[in-house]
């Protein structure tokens, strides 16, 4: 368990990046290195080059601009957890930072790295989906927005190209009335969820929802229940909301659970979704 | 004078029965530890292992060209290169008749029989350089088919894994007492269930590790191991590489934890001291999380079949199990895999009356990492079928499971007693235990509670088992098969000029605190303060001869060994402080560091004084008078075989049906490990051993697929038991000192990994029983459960 040698880079200024990145061989970034690195030692990854992103001014910090919150890639876990902005702005976000692995690793670990690996596990990649988020990437080229629902193309695939840099995340504010609802089922407190919900819903005075519901471990990336919305902001119960969700996931299974355990666990994170948010009244 | 002389516990300045802190836990928390990976020794060289990638396969060619030329390389060595310097091991012992397994090499020759068995060693200048060089290495492999599952591997037309021995059954054991048949004819309920339980390992925080150093100048090889027993390993090396004693040195330094995993010899290990010798050199091997999975022990790994019979009265009238277990593809050297099945016979039903019994047990080679001896030895197995009996028994005749437990347990005045399958016990108080352990967790209170919650749908269960330990082990666990392991131990004390003691003894310390409780035994017996008091464990050259940590002995035997030492070392002090202080040794005393006058506690002289006297102006005593301040005393249990401690654990838990997720609610243990001598200890040993076994219940598991390839050996995805899920865990005591020793103590370190499985078991399936569900396979996890409810 130790990797085998690599050439490592520590650029100040993203040209520098850009052109480390146009170099020959597998050039990978490190920002937090919390998946990274295990990934070197265990020797599942070699890569030639290293290219340490930490020094890099102006890729960490949140700030709202513009009617969005914007995140900095090189932003820690923990200080997600711990951003009164976020708490105000897009609680989602808050609600799931406790859930990513532990203290240790939120204090290392990136948000801009855990959307660039995108496991389909991961907490970051479905809240992304949920709150509609838009993706800063930068390139020799310039810089280019994607679409969150853009962003994930498969299994750790994402739409960023070579020589591209994930250099925030935008996320507009939700609208008044909107509330948030995240939950996950892990073995472990801090393990990947075997199923998780992160969800940004849409009240009206009425009293109908319209939820964004991303679906994480759950397949090859994270999955937004269309259908299962369409119900629901239709005016359907909890059983037709279930009973939809299978034509949203088509789970498939690991080593902890088949896919129709995971399907079935889905459907009971998407009822007790629904339950709490309608006896919910503070939103 | 007539009265009774103090007892240890009575001693004036007694550390017996108190929480002081742990000597070396500043240290360890500091970071000051010295472990084997800590070790820099000049010329160094790091080892690193070219495993098997399959779980049964031929070598037909070994390429290590390409490896011998890369960066770094000191040597690439292979099964064959090393069979001149370590003879193979055979790892059968003749008090388990029948029990066969054929030579095994440090690296493999010829064939591979799990994945992971280690064939092919680099030895380079850095670990990273060894493990570029072993990927270099090119190996062609015949695949063969393998024989993974245990069932399977003892059917007609099942890949032999050893042609040689003609079937894959390694050992096999019947018992059969009373008359079971007429039991079963005659009872008025018969239960029955086959029970599993899964593989799991141990998973140290410290990982194996040693450095072997080969001094040709004084032909000395000298072994830095992180293990349990280092006078043990010693032999095995003396006899395996042709040395004589004199030559070899273990040193056991701090140890990150071993639970059984590093009492073993491993083909790795011996391996790296071969190389070690050929070399000429120091050799590292520190195993790495991934090869740990695939290379330490392995445990469990059990399918049992039990039926219990029972009168209308709730009276256990008979108890049959038939035990199946693999074993992978080798018994290991020296304690042979034969006694985790072995144990289950002798310990299923322990804590009952019950007269008719049969057992059947067959240990299985397959093509997995190899199992053997892991904390609580063959106990969870035992103690899940017989309360998972012993639940199924009560619900069939409608009795309440406490009142069943009540009514069976061997009642705490019927001692001595026999088991009957045959094992002894000197002492138990399962009665008073279980008596103690159903008012502290208000057992009443929490069927009520649990058929409120019932009502709104909200489904708990309560969960108990009791059970017996195996502790103080006398050489009939091994010494009489033939093992080389001592089931005795020393402790040497001296006394220093300033009044400091030295205590050197054959037990040690895995971080459990056996240093602790042997610092205290030696104050307390000799009279000093416990900050005087200095232990060394762990080093074959310093140490009395002795058996190490295992089979819970460090307190129960070296605890002994120490308290006899310190009696005759104060003997010793006294009789030579009475001459020089004209008085007569009966009247004296020595207490916290002083000798007084017994009677008045009145101080005549500082230990320091007697010390400045007894090293330095030894011309002012007497003639004749030479004061023997260095004494040792050993001590090995006699009387019994084994102590056996018991007690009682409980579990509550709440089963989210939708879900299948279990919240551990709380779990309580009442056990009677004799003499408590470090309350804070032992009950941290307890709680340790508790989130252990809830390991194994519900989170732990060694995942194979039909290839005989471990799915999850890595730490994300093999589920050690962590903080935030554990429940709060009371524990109490029932003591019963053991009359075998002065100090009365028996082991603690298994009491909580014997009974926790069943205890959470039981409570889930409590809490299914109205839903006409049950789990019967560990671990038990969400899917499962949601399974035995038909929900997936």
């Amino acid at each position: 368990m130790k990797a085998p040698d690599f050439a490592y880079a520590r650029p100040t200024v993203l040209s520098e990046v850009f052109d480390l990145l146009d170099g020959d061989g597998d050039v990978r970034l490190l920002a937090g290195g919390q998946s990274l690195v295990p990934s070197l030692n265990m020797r599942l990854s070699a890569p030639s080059l290293l290219v340490d992103i930490n020094r890099l001014p102006g890729l960490s910090g949140i700030e709202a601009r513009d009617g969005v919150v914007r995140i900095g890639a090189l932003t820690r876990h923990g200080e997600i957890a711990r951003s009164a902005l976020i708490a105000e702005r897009l609680p989602l976000l808050a609600m799931a930072a406790p859930h990513i692995a532990h203290a240790a690793i939120r204090n290392r670990g990136t948000f801009g790295g855990s959307i660039a690996l995108a496991d389909p596990a991961a907490e970051w990649p479905a809240c992304c989906l949920a709150l509609g988020a838009t993706m800063v990437v930068a390139s020799r080229a310039g810089e280019r927005r994607v679409a969150a629902g853009d962003f994930f193309t498969g299994l750790f695939a994402t739409a960023l190209r070579r020589g591209e840099v994930l250099v925030a995340i935008e996320i507009a504010s939700p609208p008044a009335g909107s509330v948030a609802h995240f939950s996950e089922l892990a073995r472990r407190r801090g393990d990947y969820a075997i199923v998780g919900l992160a969800a940004q819903v849409a009240r009206a005075e009425d009293g109908a929802m319209d939820p964004r519901l991303a679906f994480f471990g759950v397949g090859d990336r994270p999955v937004l229940a269309e259908a299962t919305r369409r119900v629901i902001a239709g005016g359907g119960g909890i059983a037709d909301a279930q009973a939809t969700l299978g034509r949203d996931l088509a789970p498939t299974g690991d080593a902890e659970c088949a896919g129709a355990t995971k399907l079935h666990l889905a459907r009971v994170l998407l009822g007790r979704a629904m339950a709490a948010l309608r006896t919910r009244g503070d939103a | 004078m007539s009265e009774p002389a103090l007892s240890f516990l009575d001693r004036p300045n007694s550390y017996i029965g108190r929480s002081v802190p742990r000597p070396n836990a500043r240290r360890l928390v500091q970071g000051r530890g010295a472990y084997v990976d800590d070790l820099r020794l000049p010329r160094m060289a790091h080892v690193a292992f070219l495993r098997s990638p399959r779980a049964h396969a031929r070598i037909v060619r070994i390429d290590t060209a390409a490896a011998k030329a890369a960066p770094g390389v000191v040597a690439v060595v292979t099964g064959e290169d090393l069979a001149g310097i370590c003879k193979p091991w055979v790892a059968v012992l003749s008090h388990f008749k029948g029990l066969r397994s054929p030579p095994q090499h440090p690296l493999a020759i010829g064939w591979l029989r799990w994945a992971g068995e280690p064939f092919c060693a680099v030895v380079a200048a850095s670990r990273a350089e060894a493990e570029d060089a072993v990927a270099l290495i090119d190996a062609e492999l015949e695949p063969l088919p393998v024989a993974v599952d245990m069932e399977a591997a003892l059917a007609p037309g099942a890949t032999v894994i050893h042609p040689e021995l003609g079937d894959n059954l390694a050992f096999e054991r019947t018992l059969d007492v009373g008359d079971v048949d007429a039991a079963f004819r005659t009872a008025a309920a018969v239960v029955e269930q086959t029970f599993h339980v899964g593989r799991h390992t141990g998973v140290t925080l410290e990982p194996r590790a040693l450095v072997a150093e080969w001094n040709p100048g004084e032909e000395k090889l000298t072994i830095h191991h992180s293990f349990q027993a280092p006078h043990m390993m010693q032999d095995i090396v003396c006899k395996h590489l042709g040395l004589p004693e004199a030559s070899v040195r273990v040193v056991c330094g701090d140890v990150g934890g071993s639970f059984g995993i590093k009492v073993h010899i491993y083909p790795d290990e011996m391996a790296t001291v071969a190389l070690a010798k050929l070399l000429a050199r120091p050799v590292k091997f520190v195993a790495d999380r991934l090869e740990s999975f695939v290379s330490d022990i392995h445990a469990r790994d059990h399918r049992v079949k039990g039926r219990m019979a029972v009168d209308a009265a709730g009276a256990i009238l008979g108890i049959e199990i038939d035990d199946l277990t693999g074993i992978g593809p080798y018994s290991v050297y020296p304690r042979t895999s034969a006694v985790e099945a072995n144990q289950v016979v002798n310990l299923v039903g322990g804590p009952y009356r019950h007269a008719n019994y049969r057992a059947r047990a067959r240990v299985v080679f397959q093509n997995k990492t190899p199992m053997c001896q892991y904390r609580a030895v063959g106990h969870p197995i035992a103690v899940m079928v017989t309360e998972g009996l012993v639940d199924l028994a009560a619900a069939a005749i409608g009795m309440d499971p406490a009142e069943l437990r009540r009514r069976n347990v061997i009642a705490d005045d019927a001692h001595p007693s026999t088991a009957a399958s045959g094992i002894r016990f000197e002492k138990l108080s399962h009665q008073r235990s279980l008596e103690k352990l159903l008012a502290m967790m208000d057992y009443d209170a929490l069927r009520r509670e649990q058929a409120a919650l019932r009502a709104r749908g909200i489904h708990r269960g309560i969960g108990l088992a009791a059970f017996i330990e195996i502790t103080n082990p006398s050489a009939a666990f091994y010494g009489v098969g033939g093992a080389r392991i001592s089931s005795q131990d020393g402790c040497t004390l001296r006394l220093n000029p300033q009044g400091g003691v030295v205590a050197a003894i054959g037990v040690t310390e895995q971080g459990q605190g056996t240093e602790a409780v042997i610092a205290q035994v030696v104050a307390t017996a000799v009279g000093v303060p416990l900050s005087d008091v200095r232990v060394v464990t762990g080093d074959t050259d310093a140490t009395p001869y002795g058996g190490g940590t295992w089979a819970c002995r460090a307190a129960g035997i070296g605890g002994e060994a120490a308290w006899q030492s310190g009696k005759a070392l104060r003997r010793n002090i006294l009789e030579a402080a009475a001459v020089m202080l004209q008085t007569n040794a009966a009247s004296l005393d020595v207490r916290d560091g002083s000798i007084v006058d017994a009677d008045s506690g009145a101080e005549r002289m500082k230990l320091s004084e007697f010390g400045r006297v007894a090293y330095f102006r030894p011309d002012t005593l007497p003639a004749g008078l030479a004061p023997e301040l260095v004494v040792t005393r050993h001590y090995v249990p006699k009387d019994y075989p084994f102590a056996f401690t018991n007690g009682v654990q409980a579990s509550y838990v709440e089963v989210d049906t939708d879900t299948g997720f279990v919240t551990l609610i709380k779990h309580w243990c009442v056990e009677d490990c004799g003499t408590v001598i470090n309350p804070q200890l032992v009950d941290e040993q307890i709680r340790g051993g508790i989130v252990q076994g809830i390991g194994a219940a519900l989170f732990e598991e060694c995942r194979y697929d039909g290839q005989g390839q471990m799915l999850n050996g890595n730490m994300a995805d093999y589920l050690v038991p962590m903080a935030a899920e554990m429940p709060d865990i009371d524990v109490a005591h029932v003591v019963t000192p053991t009359a075998s020793s002065e100090i009365g103590a028996k082991g603690a370190g298994e009491a909580g990994t014997a009974g926790a499985p069943a205890a959470v078991i039981n409570a889930i399936n409590d809490a299914l029983r109205p839903l006409g569900a049950r789990v019967d396979s560990q671990p038990a996890g969400p899917q499962a459960i949601l399974r035995a409810l038909g929900k997936v």
